[in-house]
């Protein structure tokens, strides 16, 4: 019992370790780097089945030590590894030029492996030694890093990132202490005992220079602390991120992006709100006179209060509250203000209220703590104006980092729904970063065309307005036709303050480059195409991926063409650099580098001491490797393509992750520690093994949840937080169960029959796994998250075929 | 205008003249507003003798006439040579002018200015970068440039006004006292993008009547559209 409670422990450890080594990361790097780096990290797991399969013979006598040490490792090594990696001068920004950084990001993964591999190698002990009982074992680990996944989101909310990494490191020397008191022969030993005890005092008695977060300099809040005055006000922590509000009494903020070149007014005093150290929004000092805020007429957001009288507006991505403050300067008579991250309202309604003039205690402005497309999918109200302003940087926009992300505020089912939330007459604004040549633009352009021909709305093109400054961009869809008052407007709007119109309904191509020149109206050429009959043909010859994003395709951000890749690379010297969007690249090289490692240093040193391992004979080894290459891909595949899904329902993309994910884990425990069981009586029931009735039951479930979710989540939207989670659990469970089932089973084949292939087994699933998690967004960058679940299905009934014949005799 | 600094017994000279090779044969892929496919010879004939060695940190000093940006502290760079050619030939600059420069960083930007031009002026807004570029500028003998540590908002209207302005930190608006200190017909140049990318190049051009209008400008040329098979 204390031997499977210390399997528990640093299962959910490892598992913590990981969620908030992307926390750590995104603080002090980016948060598509953060994903690449845990991505190979995660290879230690594969590692350790090398590790186990050379080393099985000594360790199993030796069980309790070398699960101890290794528990005790894994605590040591979460925090030293992280301590050494802030230490080495890598810096993302400079791959493109510095092929040195190559070596610095290697570093990081030799050093952030280490856990990793420390942890799975406890895991792997366990199921070596106890290879009667795979079932319990397998459930205690599951059901321990769905603990973890969930506890990390909980201890995030308390303590700091640091003090979260102390926590989670101590994880490894209580497991090690655990296994020491419940073990056999080796319990007197005073080595374990020894690691045990350094595993427990490091976290607690570490220097706080070990885990002190070292943001790169290139941050922007790093960028801004170098301004002489400039200092924190304020900190909060969540798992949604580090919120820090900076004040600069010397030298003034004055965010205002996009303001239009004629304006005369300087910004009024601000505080910068970072949230991981990056993308900048300000709290704007309001003392309820609307002239120091004129200059925030001067921007292309301002657009619609010029189109709508006292209009209800809804603002989706509130941050430090400008866009609010511009509606009440623009005469709008109620304000909804949406913001995902509960520390950002806080900080601007209760420890900066004053600074901010009350503005989120205003009689006319409401508050919301939520997503912003799952809170206007169960909003009962209509809006005259839905604002959705710049959400992200402009460095992380000009640097194409989102290209991996899963935004559902820009799918073209996003826009039907704020569509039917518009009143007669009522507009959707969306503003953009300004990027030549043009992408977010022509692609949200494209989105909205699309939704508004899905919702069957007359005349699509005469719904439409793009406007562009310098630096930024502002679409309109309207709900009705542009009057041709409303496109007069429109044009003396811009033409007052030097913007471009490049969209309106009868515009021609003469009117659309006045002001900030291009040398070809580029916009105006790209939205009438895509308002015409050539929509198609423009999408299909464009050099970025501008077709509409979707909900199975929720990758918004995602601009990159295979085809002009060799373009870009050939002008990246040129000054080109800026043309690259790295996010895919960065994917796919991902990809590549963990399909690599894999057979290098798992696959291949396996392969190579075949003979010498007993590895053979080859057809049962194939079988075996495809067996668990399956599961360990399907897995993944099942988990990542559900959390998307349960993410619109949820309402917010952390509570689904920690809810799915703990959810599978967990039911997956429940469903191993019962496969035993199953597989006995599949035999009595019927001519089905234990893993094709499991299968069967994956398939059914994922195969019906595809077709049966979207509607009944539509239903059930507008239930309260707590009872979508328990909906949202209950829905998981039997898919989840089912999937403990398969590992554990094939498992127990393997350890009857071929006990040398255990390890074998588990490092081939802990790679596929590894590479399931990269692999899973780029299929679905290309096929949608549906096609993810489909080949999940097949893998799954492709392993449960392989293993329908007996593995052999056990080895003489 | 003063002469550039003797280039003899300097052992960057090889280096310096790969460089100017580099930007000319970038320049043919890209556009400049003002002069077509080819940088206006003086930029690169100055450009071919200031000692960028001298402006970036010792331990980069290998690397300091590759066509690239490198780091000099605080989480800025001295731009990519490409770049510093690109923005100092679409300001135009000529014997006679006072040219407003907003971040020092390193001070090669001012440096280029300053042997095109009368005057630069430029006004730096971290303390360290701002002393060791203004000591840097004295000792390698740009008398005349003027530094200045602090707040670039309001530029520097006793300076003023201005025939070019380079906004060399990242800006997300333009401030309107700078567009004020801009002459009837000056230009101002704003690169946009990331510490180690440029992504665009925007150049503000103010009319002899006060009218203000940008140019938005690829470093390279590059065309979104695929060309059909027909």
């Amino acid at each position: 019992m204390t031997s499977l409670l210390a399997i528990a422990v640093v299962s959910a450890g490892v598992l913590g370790y990981e969620v908030l080594l992307m926390r750590l990361l995104a603080i002090v790097q980016w948060h598509h780097f953060a994903y690449m780096v845990i991505s190979i990290a995660l290879l230690g797991f594969g590692a350790s089945g090398t590790f186990l399969a050379l080393a099985q013979a000594w360790l199993r006598p030796r069980f309790v030590l070398a699960f101890a040490a290794n528990a005790a490792l894994f605590g040591i090594s979460a925090l030293v590894g992280f301590a050494l990696a802030q230490r080495l001068p890598f810096n993302p920004l400079a791959l493109v030029w510095e092929p040195r950084q190559l070596l610095y990001l290697l570093g990081m993964y030799a050093l952030l492996t280490v856990p990793f591999f420390c942890g799975a190698t406890c895991v792997g002990l366990a199921l070596i030694r106890f290879g009667d009982r795979i079932g319990r074992v397998y459930g205690t680990n599951l059901v321990g890093s769905g603990a973890g996944a969930l506890g990390i989101v909980l201890i995030l909310f308390q303590l700091t990132p640091p003090d979260s990494l102390r926590l989670t490191s101590l994880l490894g020397g209580v497991a090690a202490a655990l296994m020491c008191l419940g073990g056999g022969q080796w319990r007197r030993s005073s080595v374990t005992w020894g690691l045990a005890a350094a595993a427990v005092v490091l976290p607690l008695a570490a220097p706080a220079s070990w885990t002190e977060l070292r943001p790169s300099q290139y941050k922007g809040l790093s960028l801004a602390l170098t301004v002489p005055g400039t200092e924190v006000a304020n900190q909060a922590s969540s798992p949604l991120g580090l919120v820090t509000v900076v004040a600069s009494p010397l030298i003034p903020l004055r965010h205002a992006p996009g303001l239009s070149l004629n304006n005369t007014v300087e910004p009024p005093a601000q505080l910068g709100v970072f949230t991981d150290g990056d993308g900048l929004s300000v709290i704007t000092a309001f003392d309820g006179r609307s002239e120091p805020l004129a200059y925030l007429d001067f921007t292309t957001t301002a657009l619609p209060y010029y189109l709508l009288e006292r209009p209800a507006v809804l603002v989706l991505g509130a941050g430090g509250g400008a866009d609010v403050l511009q509606a009440l300067t623009h005469g709008a008579a109620a304000v909804d203000a949406v913001e995902l991250n509960p520390e950002t309202v806080r900080l601007v309604k209760a420890a900066h209220g004053d600074f901010a003039g009350g503005l989120y205690s205003h009689p006319e402005v409401r508050v919301h703590v939520a997503e912003a497309r799952g809170f206007v999918a169960g909003a009962a109200a209509r809006w005259d104006l839905i604002q959705i302003p710049l959400l992200d940087s402009l460095a992380a926009s000009t640097a194409g980092v989102h290209g991996l992300s899963e935004t559902y505020v820009y799918t073209v089912e996003a826009f039907r729904v704020y569509l039917r939330h518009l009143r007669p007459d009522g507009l959707i604004a969306v503003t953009r970063w300004l990027k030549l040549p043009p992408r977010d633009s022509l692609k949200l352009f494209a989105t909205a065309f699309e939704a508004l021909e899905r919702e069957a709305a007359p005349e699509p093109a005469r719904r439409l307005a793009l406007i562009r400054g310098w630096s930024t961009t502002t679409l309109l869809v309207k709900n009705g036709a542009f009057t041709a008052d409303e496109t007069a407007a429109i044009r003396t709007f811009a033409a007052a303050r030097s913007f471009d119109v490049a969209y309106v309904p009868g515009l021609r191509a003469e009117e659309a480059n006045r002001w900030n020149l291009l040398d070809a109206p580029y916009f105006f050429d790209g939205a009438t195409a895509l308002a015409g009959p050539r929509r198609a043909d423009f999408i299909a010859r464009y050099k970025f991926d501008i077709a509409p994003a979707s909900d199975d395709r929720p990758y918004f951000f995602d601009f990159f063409r295979w085809r002009a890749l060799p373009e870009f690379v050939a002008l990246r010297s040129r000054g080109g650099a800026g043309l690259i969007e790295w996010g895919y690249p960065i994917l796919f090289a991902t990809l590549v580098q963990a399909v690599g490692l894999s057979v290098v240093l798992i696959l291949l040193p396996l392969w190579l001491g075949r003979r010498w391992l007993g590895l053979a004979p080859a057809p049962a080894r194939w079988r075996i490797g495809a067996y668990f290459l399956a599961l360990g891909l399907a897995f993944l595949f099942v988990e990542i393509a559900f959390i998307q899904r349960f993410i619109l329902f949820l309402s917010h993309p952390l509570y689904a992750v920690a809810v799915v994910l703990a959810g599978f884990l967990v039911f997956a425990g429940l469903g191993s520690a019962a496969a035993p069981r199953l597989a006995a009586r599949s035999q009595f029931l019927s001519r089905m093994s234990g893993i094709e009735i499991a299968v069967l039951g994956i398939a059914l479930f994922a195969l019906a949840y595809l077709a049966l979710l979207p509607p009944l989540f539509d239903r059930l939207l507008a239930l309260p937080d707590p009872s979508k989670v328990a909906i949202s659990l209950a829905l998981i469970a039997p898919l989840g169960f089912c999937m403990g089932m398969p590992f554990p089973l094939g498992l127990t084949r393997v350890s009857a029959r071929l006990p040398q292939f255990v390890p074998w087994a588990w490092g081939v699933n802990g790679c596929a796994s590894v590479t399931s998690a990269v692999l899973a967004p780029i299929l679905a960058i290309h096929f949608g998250f549906t096609a993810v679940v489909a080949i999940a299905v097949l893998l799954y009934m492709t392993a449960a075929l392989v293993f329908r014949a007996p593995l052999g005799d056990p080895r003489p | 205008m003063p002469g550039p600094p003797a280039a003899a017994a300097d052992p960057y000279a090889a280096e310096r003249m790969q460089m100017i090779q580099t930007i000319q044969a970038h320049a043919r892929f890209t556009r400049s507003a003002r002069a077509g496919e080819r940088l206006d010879a003086r930029v690169l004939e100055v450009m071919g003798n200031i000692r960028r060695h001298e402006f970036v940190p010792k331990r980069l000093r290998n690397r300091a006439y590759a066509d690239r940006p490198l780091p000099i502290g605080y989480g800025q760079t001295i731009s990519q040579p490409f770049i510093v050619a690109l923005m100092t030939d679409l300001l135009a600059v000529e014997p006679g002018h006072t040219v407003l420069e907003i971040g020092t960083g390193s001070g090669y930007q001012a440096a280029v200015l300053a042997r095109l031009s009368s005057r630069v002026c430029s006004i730096e807004i971290v303390p360290e970068l701002g002393r060791s570029a203004a000591k840097r500028l004295e000792r390698l003998g740009y008398g005349n440039v003027e530094t200045r540590i602090g707040d670039g908002y309001y530029g520097w209207p006793s300076c003023g006004p201005f025939d070019g302005i380079v906004v060399t930190a990242a800006a997300g608006h333009v401030p309107p006292p700078l567009i004020e200190q801009l002459k009837p017909g000056g230009r101002m140049v704003i690169p946009v993008g990331g510490p180690f990318t440029t992504q665009q190049l925007v150049l503000v051009h103010k009319q002899a009547d006060g009218r203000v209008t940008t140019r938005q400008l690829l470093p390279v040329r590059f065309v979104p559209l695929t060309r059909g098979r027909r």
